[in-house]
C-alpha cells in the first residue's frame, strides 16, 4: 500500500511538472525557441501571485485572474521586443539571450523580494485531503492534476480546432509561406509566447502554494520541465503529461527508497528513457 | 495596354552580396496574363520573391496600383490582394487539405472564391479534405496550392513553376483549368519553363537571362528565334 501511495502521489506531482513543461513545449513547437528562462518565469509568476495576494488579500487561486493576463502581456512584449530579434537559422542566439534573461530575472527578484523563502497562503486548500481506498489524496495535488489535464486539453484544442492554432502550425511548418498567407510571424510568435506564459502563470501559482520558493529555484523547475518534454516526445502536448507523470512517479519512488534519492531518481529515469528512446515516448509523427 | 496593376522600376535584388536581378522593368496590365520564362538561375523565382515581399527591395522599385510596396512585409503585400502559388507547392505538412485552403483565406478579402468554389473547381479536394496534405499526389497537392492562393481572392496571382515535377497529363489538366481561374478580371504572372505552355495562356511574355530582361513581346507574335536568343543568349 505504501508503494501504491508513492505511485499515486507521484502521478499527481506529474501534473505540476506537465504544467512546467507545457509552456516550454508550446514555445519550442511553434518557433523552435529553447527558453532557458522558463523556470525563472515560473518563479516570477509565483512572486507576482505573492504581490497580488498580499496587496489585495485575494486567495492565490483567485489571483490567477490577474497573474495569468499579466504574464501573457509580459510574454507578448518579451517576444516582440526581444526574442523575435534572436530567431533565425542559428539556434544559439535565443539560447544565449534567454540564458541572460534568466540571470536578469533571478537578480531582479532577489533585489525586489530578497532571498527569503516565501509561500502563497492558500488556507485550508493546502492541507485538505480525501481518502480513497486507503490512500490519502491531497485536494491540492488532485486539483493541480485536474488543471494540468484541462490546460493540455485546452492547448490541444486551440492547436487543432481554431484559426489561431492553424496559424501556429502553419508558421511552425514554413515561415515564409505563412507570411505569404497574410500571417505576420512576429505577431503569431508573440501570441504563442503570451499563451505559453499564461500557462506558466498557472504553474507558478500552483508551485507557490505547494512549496516554498525563492529567486534561485527556477533552474530546477526548468530541468523538470525539459525532462518531461523530452520523455514525452518533442512537440507532443499529451506526451508532456505522460513525461511529467513518469518523472513524478520516479521521484516519489526514489524518495520512498531513500529520501535523498528523490531528485536523482527522476534524472535517472529521464536518462534511461533518453538512452532507450532518444526521440521520447511519443514523438510527433510528422517532422 | 490597360492601366498597370503592377510595375517594377529599376528592380535590383540581392541574396546577401550576390545580385540576382539587374534593373528589371516590367508592367502587368489590369486583367492581363503575363508569362515569364528563362533558364534555371535566370532570376525568375527571385523576381517572385521580390514582388511578394519575401525579399526586401529598395524604395520605389515595385508599385502595386500606384502604391509603393517595395518595403512592405509579405503579409502586408498579401492583404493588398497579391497571392502566390509557390514553386514546389510548399503546402503546410501539419495542416489538412481543408486547413491549407482555409489558411489562404486568412487575409480576409471578400470575393468569389471560398471553400465551395475551390471544391467545385477541384472536386477531388473535397473528397480528400480531411487528409494530411502530404498524403496527396503531386498533382492534387498543386490543386491545393492553387486553391490556397485563390482563397485569398487576389487581384493579382503569381504562379511559380506550377508544372515542375508533375506528369504531362496533370500539367495539361492544370493548364486547362487556368483560364477559368484567371477569368473574372484577375491578373496573373505565370513563371514557367515550358515555353509552349507559357505562351498559350499569356498575352505577353518576358524572358529573363542572368537577372536581366532579355525579351519583351506579345505572346502570339514572338518567334522561336527571338526566344532562343533571349533564353540562351546566343547572338
Amino acid at each position: 500500500m505504501e508503494w501504491l501511495n508513492a505511485i499515486v502521489q507521484g502521478t499527481l506531482l506529474g501534473g505540476l511538472y506537465a504544467l512546467f513543461a507545457a509552456g516550454l513545449s508550446l514555445i519550442f513547437g511553434v518557433m523552435r525557441l529553447v527558453n532557458i528562462a522558463h523556470g525563472d518565469l515560473i518563479v516570477l509568476a509565483a512572486y507576482l501571485g505573492l504581490t497580488v495576494t498580499t496587496a489585495t488579500g485575494m486567495h492565490p487561486m483567485a489571483a490567477l485572474v490577474i497573474v495569468v493576463p499579466a504574464m501573457a502581456l509580459i510574454g507578448y512584449a518579451l517576444q516582440r521586443g526581444l526574442l523575435n530579434q534572436t530567431l533565425g537559422d542559428d539556434i544559439l542566439p535565443p539560447l544565449l539571450v534567454t540564458f541572460g534573461l534568466s540571470v536578469i530575472i533571478q537578480n531582479g527578484l532577489l533585489e525586489v523580494y530578497t532571498a527569503d523563502p516565501q509561500t502563497l497562503n492558500a488556507g485550508a486548500l493546502e492541507t485538505a485531503s480525501v481518502a480513497v481506498g486507503g490512500v490519502s489524496l491531497g485536494i491540492l495535488p488532485l486539483l493541480t492534476f485536474g488543471i494540468a489535464i484541462a490546460v493540455i486539453w485546452g492547448l490541444q484544442w486551440t492547436f487543432y480546432h481554431t484559426a489561431l492554432g492553424r496559424a501556429f502550425r502553419a508558421v511552425s511548418d514554413n515561415q515564409d509561406i505563412a507570411q505569404l498567407m497574410g500571417l505576420n510571424r512576429r505577431h503569431i510568435f508573440g501570441l504563442a509566447m503570451a499563451l505559453a506564459l499564461g500557462v506558466t502563470a498557472i504553474a507558478g501559482i500552483l508551485l507557490g502554494i505547494r512549496t516554498s520558493f525563492d529567486p534561485s529555484i527556477g533552474g530546477g523547475r526548468l530541468i523538470f520541465g525539459f525532462e518531461a518534454v523530452i520523455i514525452g516526445g518533442l512537440g507532443n502536448l499529451w506526451g508532456t503529461l505522460v513525461g511529467g507523470v513518469i518523472l513524478g512517479v520516479a521521484q516519489t519512488i526514489g524518495a520512498k527508497i531513500d529520501p535523498g534519492w528523490q531528485v536523482l531518481a527522476g534524472h535517472i529515469a529521464f536518462l534511461v528513457i533518453l538512452a532507450v528512446r532518444p526521440n521520447g515516448l511519443f514523438p510527433r509523427v510528422s517532422g | 495596354m490597360p492601366d498597370p496593376i503592377l510595375q517594377t522600376r529599376d528592380l535590383n535584388s540581392y541574396y546577401g552580396d550576390f545580385q540576382a536581378l539587374y534593373d528589371v522593368e516590367l508592367d502587368v496590365g489590369e486583367g492581363e496574363v503575363l508569362a515569364i520564362i528563362g533558364a534555371n538561375g535566370a532570376g525568375k523565382s527571385t523576381l517572385m520573391r521580390s514582388i511578394t515581399g519575401l525579399l526586401t527591395n529598395g524604395r520605389g522599385q515595385i508599385h502595386y496600383r500606384g502604391q509603393d510596396i517595395s518595403r512592405l512585409r509579405a503579409d502586408e503585400v498579401a492583404e493588398l490582394g497579391l497571392a502566390m502559388v509557390p514553386e514546389g507547392r510548399q503546402l503546410f505538412p501539419s495542416l489538412s487539405v481543408k486547413e491549407n485552403l482555409m489558411i489562404g483565406a486568412q487575409v480576409g478579402r471578400k470575393g468569389p472564391w471560398d471553400l465551395k468554389a475551390v471544391y467545385d473547381l477541384f472536386p477531388i479536394l473535397e473528397e480528400r479534405k480531411d487528409q494530411a496534405s502530404t498524403s496527396l499526389s503531386g498533382g492534387q497537392q498543386q490543386m491545393v496550392a492553387i486553391g490556397r492562393a485563390l482563397m485569398a481572392n487576389p487581384d493579382l496571382i503569381l504562379f511559380d513553376e506550377v508544372s515542375l515535377g508533375l506528369a504531362p497529363i496533370i500539367i495539361k489538366d492544370i493548364y486547362e483549368a487556368l483560364p477559368g481561374i484567371i477569368g473574372e478580371g484577375m491578373s496573373a504572372i505565370i513563371v514557367e519553363q515550358d515555353i509552349t505552355k507559357a505562351l498559350s495562356v499569356s498575352s505577353r511574355v518576358f524572358c529573363l537571362q542572368e537577372g536581366r530582361v532579355s525579351l519583351e513581346s506579345a505572346s502570339d507574335t514572338v518567334s522561336r528565334e527571338d526566344i532562343s536568343r533571349a533564353y540562351f543568349g546566343i547572338e
